[in-house]
């Protein structure tokens, strides 16, 4: 079962200036010291190169969020450097782990101490819907209690699963309306989950 | 001299007479089991005695038989002899309508959390807990999980479809 | 205008001299979910009460339901720092109760694979007693170094952190070369940023502050609390289950067992110290050894027993016994025999133990995990009464407490 392999086993010399990518500026009318686009597009394009996530690690998922977030596969280079661990701070909640009946008010606890605009990505099989775990104590998905944004499958998922699921995240938020907080269908929403 | 399991059951044997009953060894491990009245006497008699010498308490657990009436629950306790490096395995039987047993807290520390996970479990009460409260399970169940006649899923949830597990459900 | 809320103070809290603070099951320090509701009087720490339980899965009750392969993957969800051994500890507690004895050679590729398991337990326990502490460097060099080992597992096994690697007898394929290169660069390379990181720690004036006499325990307390592993050495016991009670042939091998005098956080970091060298030297030993097999058992990778043990698909299509046992193993229905056996292994936090009760049938009648970290956690409040507050935080974290394994 031979194959090629392709891994650091014989280094190679660093390639600095071949591969780095700048984000577009939005579409827009440019001129002589201006320009001119929709407010919603920079503020978008500002908000999403900066996330600040709130590390909501329980378990398993917890370890390869660290890893991720370790040197070798950076989440600070998609402008996540700043892990706020409290939510009055943060935009994304990631919850990784499983969650338990018993814990699942504090989701819903730290969820509200969030400021809005916020998101959530529920990280792993667990939390996306109780995993493996088909029990009388498991909660069968954080979306029983928080609206979800976007779902990481995975158990636990790779390191590049969860930057995945950041950049979906990140289109997410560059291309919200800017009204959407107010809006009745968000209202809904979150009356669906008993949440003002 | 090493300690063998021949030693051990003719001391307790001397000491205790007719009420360890049940020696046997499986896997190379001696177990016997005692009324559940005198569970902190042999434990103390295994802690002091100057051979046996059985100071850690390595597991604490409980076990669910539906089917033996009078003897539903049973206590069962794993020791260790550092010393001479022995294990030794001491179960205790006790009815499923009044399962008092006494605590083991002030002989081993280690005995306080080990009671409430069996107590959280299985309903065990035991008599002289500093705070036997439910330990791993939300403090608001009524019931104790382990037990073999509680399922293993939780009832309430709306959203499966028993078709989809083998389970013939609804067809919608 | 709106209404006022008015906060309701609880019953003679104005009286009251201390606070009190709740490190709540989220908070960044506790790595896991367990909640402490702490007295303090300022900084200092009057009284505790500790709360665990967020995390339960319920993985006995789950137990009673599963064949015994389908249980290796809830086993790798205990300690999921270093689940080969949680893993091997289950093949080995299956081995004792079905009868089934592995080759030598086997032996001592679980042992390479229990020792990394042990180094990058170490490596994340050691390195966030540094962050705790305020140094990140630590943890951000000896990462990359987990990443390498994470590499070898994922070319035996598939995965990466939950492994289920293994099966009942043995492994399920034989080691790659590329899995023994990938091994020797880490051989070569780890000793090296090992030694930095000592470097960085052992001697650095302001982390032995921090941590020298912080939460020490004397050796009876902790017998009598039931400590094991590093946390029990460092209080000057030296007990080990693979040199009292050695399995998978562990008594082929020559380390020493590292203890410490006081039982405090340094004692602790320097036990895991220790041990991450003397697993370096198993490895090397271990790895010596299967170089030295030769012949026709240098390809042995699993016991002989068909009847518990998965057999190659070109068998099954060809011989009819193989194709049985491959449906009954597939479709669970392994013949256990009566009877209950205890079997521990040593886990990276302590004597990991497995207690199953059969009564023959496909499932197992009853199966215990005794657990290092629920066990040793009771001590916590004991250990923190009477410090200050960062000290508590540096306490949890060198007694290396994992969620999973807590059930909590």
């Amino acid at each position: 079962m031979s194959r090629p392999v392709q891994f650091n086993i014989t280094p190679k010399p660093v390639d600095y200036n071949g591969h780095i990518s700048i984000v577009d500026a939005p579409e827009g009318h440019m001129g002589e010291g201006f320009f001119a686009t929709k407010l919603n597009e920079v503020v978008g394009l500002a908000r999403k190169n900066s996330i600040w996530p709130l590390p909501f690690a329980t378990s398993c998922c917890g370890i390869e969020f660290m890893a991720t977030a370790a040197a070798h596969y950076d989440l600070g280079r998609f402008g996540s450097e700043r892990m706020a661990f409290t939510p009055r701070q943060c935009d994304l909640m990631m919850v990784m782990g499983t969650i338990s009946k018993k814990m699942g008010p504090i989701v819903k606890q730290v969820y509200l101490q969030m400021a809005e605009p916020r998101w959530v990505m529920a990280v792993g099989a667990c939390a996306s819907s109780g995993g493996i775990f088909d029990s009388y104590s498991v909660l069968q998905g954080i979306d029983q209690v928080v609206p979800v944004d976007v779902y990481v499958p995975g158990c636990p998922p790779r390191p590049e699963a969860i930057l995945d699921g950041l950049i979906k995240v990140q289109s997410l938020v560059g291309q919200e309306s800017l009204r959407r907080r107010n809006s009745e269908h968000y209202q809904k929403l979150l009356d669906s989950y008993g949440i003002q | 001299m090493a300690l063998t399991n021949e030693q051990i059951q003719n001391k307790l044997t001397e000491k205790f007479g007719e009420q360890v009953t049940a020696f046997a060894e499986p896997y190379g491990m001696l177990t016997f089991e005692a009324p559940k009245e005198l569970n902190l006497k042999v434990l103390q008699f295994l802690y002091d005695d100057a051979t046996l010498q059985f100071r850690f308490l390595t597991d604490l657990q409980a076990v669910h038989y539906p089917n033996e009436k009078g003897r539903e629950l049973a206590v069962v306790y794993h020791l260790h002899n550092l010393v001479d490096n022995v294990r030794i395995r001491f179960k205790v039987f006790t009815d499923i309508n009044t399962p008092d047993i006494y605590t083991a807290t002030q002989l081993y520390a280690s005995a306080n959390w080990m009671e409430r996970e069996t107590y959280d479990f299985y309903g065990v009460n035991f008599v002289g807990h500093p705070n036997l409260k439910r330990i791993l399970n939300v403090d608001e169940m009524d019931y104790f999980p382990m037990r073999k006649e509680f399922p293993l899923e939780d009832q309430t949830r709306v959203d499966k479809d028993d078709e989809m597990f083998g389970r013939g459900g609804s067809v919608n | 205008m709106s209404d006022v809320q008015n906060i309701l103070l609880p019953e003679g809290s104005i009286e009251k001299k201390t606070v009190t603070l709740n490190l709540g099951p989220t908070h960044p320090a506790t790595h896991g979910v367990f909640q402490n509701i702490l007295e303090v009087d300022g900084e200092r720490i009057l009284s505790s009460e500790s709360t665990v339980g967020y995390i339960h899965r319920a993985f006995e009750k789950i137990a009673e339901r599963r064949p015994l392969y389908q249980i290796t993957p809830l086993t790798d969800r205990l300690n999921y720092c270093s689940s080969p051994i949680n893993n091997m500890g289950w093949h080995l507690t299956c081995e004792k109760l079905l009868g089934v004895k592995t080759p030598k050679r086997v032996d001592y590729l679980r042992i390479i694979i229990m020792e990394l398991a042990r180094i990058s337990d170490h490596l994340i326990c050691n390195s966030i007693i540094g962050v705790d502490t305020g140094a990140f460097t630590g943890f951000v060099y000896l990462m990359e170094y987990r990443e390498l080992i994470y590499e070898i597992y994922e070319e035996i096994c598939g995965s990466r952190l939950t492994t289920n690697i293994g099966r009942i007898g043995g492994f399920e394929r034989n080691f790659t070369p590329v899995a023994w290169q990938k091994l020797e660069k880490f051989l070569k390379e780890y000793p090296r940023v090992l030694k930095e990181f000592e470097n960085l720690f052992t001697r650095n004036r302001i982390f032995v502050d921090r941590t020298k006499g912080c939460g020490p325990i004397s050796a009876e307390r902790a017998l009598n609390y039931g400590f094991t592993g590093p946390n029990l050495r460092a209080s000057g016991v030296d007990y080990d289950v693979r040199v009292h009670t050695p399995y998978s042939s562990y008594e082929d091998f020559d380390f020493i067992v590292p203890i410490g005098t006081t039982g405090d956080a340094y004692d602790r970091y320097l036990v895991r110290n220790v041990e991450m060298w003397q697993s370096l030297s198993l490895i090397d030993q271990a790895y010596k050894k299967i170089q030295d097999i030769k012949g026709a058992d240098a390809e042995v990778y699993h016991a002989n027993v068909p009847e518990y043990y998965l057999p190659e698909k070109k068998d099954v299509y060809t011989s009819m016994e193989a194709l049985i046992w491959h449906f009954k193993i597939i479709m669970g229905e392994i013949e256990m025999p009566k009877g209950e056996v205890y079997h521990s292994v040593e886990g990276a936090n302590g004597e990991l133990g497995f207690y199953l009760i059969s009564d023959g049938g496909r499932a197992p009648y009853r199966l215990h995990f005794r657990r290092p970290c629920f066990i040793y956690y009771q001590a916590y409040e004991e250990l923190i009464k009477g410090s200050m507050l960062s000290d508590a935080i540096v306490v949890m974290s060198s007694l290396n407490l994992i969620a999973g394994e807590l059930d909590a």
